[in-house]
């Protein structure tokens, strides 16, 4: 789904209710057709159709990937419930390697026939390709599985959890923002569930359930006065979850100057807190320009990391596929080679993971066939590794992929998308606590706000939803108009103070956007909270009469 | 399949309408065949087609309703899709925004379908391709680009009796041109109904000259500049001030569109006089269907006018609220130009900056419509009338209300596509703009 789909679905736009036409990311359908699946041996037996047709046309490799993609949104506003909309999209991808190129072809029609005219058709189209080839296509070889299957560790399928609970929740939670001085609240809950079925020329079968969730809300509150406003999202993150991330226990939360979750999330007690903040917002103490030591949240370093090192890593950035969109990468090859690049402070350990429990991007094998791993990417400063696929494996002296590919859609073409991305936490026992206590001149920033960097991810931007000032080890007041700008490299060699494993947790985005056409991929970014020092805050308040 | 006539389009809707059984029923018909090449690294890296109809049905009872979409046409599915969108407006909870279908409406035609475009070829695309990329590899420059184009038609019916169809085409083309010592790089964009008006060899030879000049890049300190906009950078921030002229937002408080004490800007100046903004679907530059998705009427009409803002937009809700004619967000836009060519206004230009384009533009505060975002792909040096050397690139913090305030001198107008600034196609001209705030330098290329 992209961003501007989602966007239309959910209403949250502020003219999405004038954007015309039905949504196009699949088909809705009644819910209980969302429980239903479909049996593994009907799915093995479509492959092999098109693995056999492909083949007798003369591909020397073939991937298939079946695809039921479920989504449920349930949305509101205040006292209404302005959408509830469940959709799915089945239907086969099929990849091919004929005369050393590419070749991809779709359909949603999984007949025979119609499953060996679309394996023909890739066949054709990488025939094509080859002719305009410089270099043949290059695979790691991979391993056959057989047939295996994956599951995401869920207590609560939350597809399962009747509509009605969902709107309870959701009206409670805008009933305790607008209780607590909110105007406006816009609040969702959007679920997705991917029943993937992948099969190749290499001998693999492989059954995937995956299953993610986002609880969000969206406050803003006026001042009639001044005729100013300020707003204060959710401090929730999206997961690779079941319902059970909503039910919160004392033990996930984490009190401070403003509540934190870990693992769990309480939106109700988010909201009213939220409603509460943005009146404090508006109260706020506008922020003076400058130096300052900065100690950042997990709830909103997920989003630097996620910009700053997750996307240069990205190889086929660095190898320039993407220069005409995303763009490049500063972290070009002869950086790496040179093992000495500084990208950090010795005390950043960066590791790229697809099997981390309850994360966006967690699965048992990625969307090319290859078991999932983790790998370091930064070790103690230093860059060392990327995030490869098959096709790109050697360039990196690797035996085999990364295990990094993954398409939106059955009828999106698999590319190099990021794995989840994290900053590991210190090895010396720190409490966000004690990362205070040693800041004199600083700002304490809690969940993600406005971000923007350059394409090859040197100069960034980042706001943030609430800022705190800190003086001589502690929180004197709530600022605004906050950003803060740094060079990606300056900002890692600054990061001089991690706090400890009890403290990491989890960020992330369902709409990471990479690609022509463009798709959406899910990540998780971990940290625990970290101090940066000495860095460039704007203040970002302006006049406009 | 995919492009249905308008009688074809027709009968397949009134069966739709004649298997209801709700309070009333909403039909949208829409297909599309598209096709796309993508290159990079001098060497074509994808390419495909896609087709595909989509009926979308949606029936009520009361305020309750449903939505279910199929991809098949016999009569039994056709029933059976009605059927579904009714089982789902059963089970809605009501919706008190919700509005009636609207009767029939006065629809003008737009020419938005050109055969040209509609007969594309695999082999056209190819061409396309090889266009770019062999001069670029001929000057020691790396080729990325991706063509895509379209064509589509919707089709919209509902139980009052109303009836809309459109058919359109459009060919979308950017290219990145990187020098091979990765110092300079420079980039393009063209956006057509009409692919004969489609040059990739022409378009991708001024991304080539930029690169090369772009070369070795010096930085300048950040601060406020002068800055000549080329069209495709100024059209962003004029896309997404469209985004905010909501008048539900703006009349909740929350918009840069809200006054102090209540109230909205509608009726007030907030841009330099010569600005002119408008909405025009039978422009033939930029040409748009004559009705939205929900079948209302487009027209043309003034945005901004005289530096005055004369609309903002409202949904069929939020008009009926409010006792006024709904306002549908428009299907393109058009800012008046000038006389003034890209050379003479350089030549009037003591010490300013010439942007090719912006990018990772994102809201930092929607009070003041303030937006962040850095230059890409090519940013030059002007003193004393002459461009003098490239740039390093510069991150801004910027509103386009401030922008069109500090307007020094509007250009010539130029059709741009799908920026950042979102998918409507617009003309918009280059632009002079005195004191544009940059507030860091970039390293990137």
């Amino acid at each position: 789904m992209k961003r501007r789909d989602f966007i239309y679905l959910t209403g949250m736009g502020a003219t999405a209710a004038m954007i015309p036409g039905i949504p196009v990311i699949g088909r809705p359908i009644d819910p209980e057709q969302l429980l239903e699946g479909v049996d593994p041996a009907v799915k093995k037996q479509m492959s092999d159709v098109a693995l056999n047709a492909a083949r007798s046309k003369g591909a020397s490799y073939t991937d298939v990937r079946i695809g039921r993609y479920l989504n449920q949104f349930v949305v509101t506003r205040e006292d209404k419930v302005q959408n509830i909309v469940n959709t799915e999209s089945y239907g086969m991808g099929i990849r091919v390697i004929a005369n050393g190129g590419w070749g991809f072809s779709a359909t949603d029609k999984l007949d025979n026939d119609s499953i060996a005219k679309a394996a023909e058709l890739a066949v054709a189209i990488a025939k094509e390709n080859s002719r305009l080839l410089t270099e043949p296509v290059q695979l790691a070889p991979q391993k056959g599985y057989g047939e295996v299957s994956w599951k995401a560790p869920i207590e609560k399928n939350a597809f399962e959890v009747p509509i009605k609970e969902k709107v309870d929740l959701l009206l409670g939670v805008n009933a305790a923002a607008m209780k607590s001085g909110a105007d406006y609240i816009n609040s969702l809950l959007f679920l997705v569930n991917e029943q993937k079925y992948f099969a190749s020329t290499d001998g693999s079968y492989i059954d995937q359930d995956i299953h993610r969730i986002w609880p969000a809300f969206f406050i803003t509150t006026i001042d009639k006065a001044s005729g100013k406003f300020e707003t204060r999202n959710s401090l929730s993150a999206p997961i690779g979850m079941g319902y059970e991330y909503l039910y919160a226990r004392p033990q996930d939360k984490i009190q401070g100057i403003t509540t934190l979750y870990k693992g769990r999330y309480d939106m109700l007690e988010d909201a009213k807190a939220g409603g509460a903040q943005t009146g404090e917002k508006l109260k706020a103490k506008s922020v003076e320009a400058g130096k300052y030591d900065l100690i950042l949240d997990p709830s909103h370093l997920w989003l630097t990391i996620h910009e700053s090192v997750g996307h240069p890593s990205e190889l086929d950035r660095v190898l320039g596929y993407e220069a005409n969109f995303a763009g490049t990468s500063f972290l070009t090859l002869d950086k790496w080679q040179s093992k000495k690049f500084n990208f950090g402070s010795k005390i950043v350990n960066i590791v790229a993971d697809k099997t981390q429990v309850g994360s966006l991007g967690a699965v048992g094998y990625d969307d090319e066939g290859v078991k999932c791993g983790q790998w370091d990417i930064i070790k103690e400063g230093t860059l060392v590794n990327y995030q490869a696929i098959r096709d790109q494996a050697h360039i990196l002296g690797l035996p085999a992929s990364q295990g990094c590919c993954y398409a939106d859609n059955w009828s999106s073409v698999q590319f190099q998308r990021m794995p989840n991305v994290s900053l590991q936490p210190g090895k010396e026992k720190k409490s966000v606590d004690d990362m205070i206590k040693g800041v004199e001149k600083g700002i304490y920033i809690v969940g993600d706000g406005s971000f923007s960097i350059d394409q090859q991810r040197y100069n960034f931007q980042f706001g943030g939803q609430l800022f705190y000032e800190i003086k001589n080890g502690k929180i004197v007041g709530m600022l605004r108009d906050v950003a803060y700008q740094s060079n990606t490299q300056e900002f890692w060699n600054s990061c001089v103070g991690i706090a400890d494993e009890s403290d990491y947790r989890l960020g992330g985005s369902f709409f990471d956007g990479k690609g022509q056409p463009s798709q959406s991929s899910a990540v998780s970014h971990g940290s625990s909270t970290a101090r940066f020092n000495g860095v460039n805050v704007i203040n970002t308040a302006r006049k406009i009469g | 399949m995919a492009i249905l006539s308008k009688d074809e389009a027709q009968q397949i809707l009134k069966k739709v309408i004649g298997f209801s059984k709700a309070d009333g029923i909403e039909a949208n018909l829409n297909g599309n065949d598209g096709g796309n090449i993508r290159y990079a690294r001098n060497s074509v890296s994808t390419s495909g087609e896609d087709s595909n109809v989509n009926l979308g049905v949606q029936s009520y009872f009361g305020k309750k309703s449903g939505t279910a979409t199929i991809n098949e046409f016999d009569d039994a599915s056709l029933e059976k899709v009605v059927k579904r969108s009714e089982e789902l407006s059963q089970l809605a909870p009501e919706n008190p925004e919700f509005m009636e279908p609207l009767s029939q409406q006065a629809y003008q035609d737009s020419k938005t379908f050109f055969d040209s475009t509609a007969n594309i070829t695999p082999d056209y695309r190819a061409q396309a391709a090889a266009n770019s990329i062999n001069p670029a590899a001929a000057k020691d420059v790396t080729a990325a680009g991706y063509l895509t184009d379209n064509r589509g038609f919707s089709a919209l019916m509902n139980s009052k009796g109303l009836f809309a169809y459109g058919k359109s085409t459009s060919v979308d083309f950017t290219v990145t041109m990187r020098t091979n010592d990765g110092t300079g790089s420079g980039w393009v964009t063209r956006s057509f109904n009409d692919v004969s008006k489609l040059d990739t060899a022409e378009a991708s030879k001024v991304a080539i000259d930029k690169a090369l000049q772009s070369r070795n890049a010096k930085a300048i300190e950040p601060g406020k500049y002068t800055v000549i906009l080329e069209p495709a950078a100024a059209g962003d921030l004029i896309g997404l001030m469209f985004f905010g002229m909501n008048a539900r937002q703006a009349d909740e408080g929350r918009s840069f569109m809200s006054k102090k004490g209540g109230g909205t800007k509608l009726g007030e100046k907030i841009v330099d006089e010569r600005v002119n903004i408008y909405t025009d679907p039978w422009n033939e530059e930029v040409p748009a269907f004559g009705f939205t998705g929900n079948g209302l009427a487009r027209k043309k009409m003034d945005i901004i006018k005289g530096g005055v803002v004369s609309n903002l937009f409202y949904d069929r809700y939020w008009a009926s609220q409010k006792n006024v004619e709904p306002v549908p967000f428009p299907g393109n836009r058009i800012m008046d130009g000038g006389t003034a060519s890209l050379e003479d206004m350089i030549k009037d230009t003591k010490k300013g900056v010439l942007v090719t384009r912006f990018w990772y533009i994102r809201p930092v505060d929607p009070q003041t419509l303030l937006y962040t975002g850095l230059t890409r792909d090519s940013t030059f040096f002007i003193e004393n009338g002459k461009i003098k050397h490239p740039v390093k690139n510069f991150r801004f913090n910027e509103s386009p209300i401030i922008m069109l305030n500090n307007l020094e001198t509007l250009g010539k107008q130029v059709r741009v596509g799908n920026g950042e600034g979102g998918g409507a196609p617009s003309l918009i001209p280059y632009m002079k703009i005195r004191d544009f705030t940059f507030t860091s330098l970039s390293d990137a290329v």
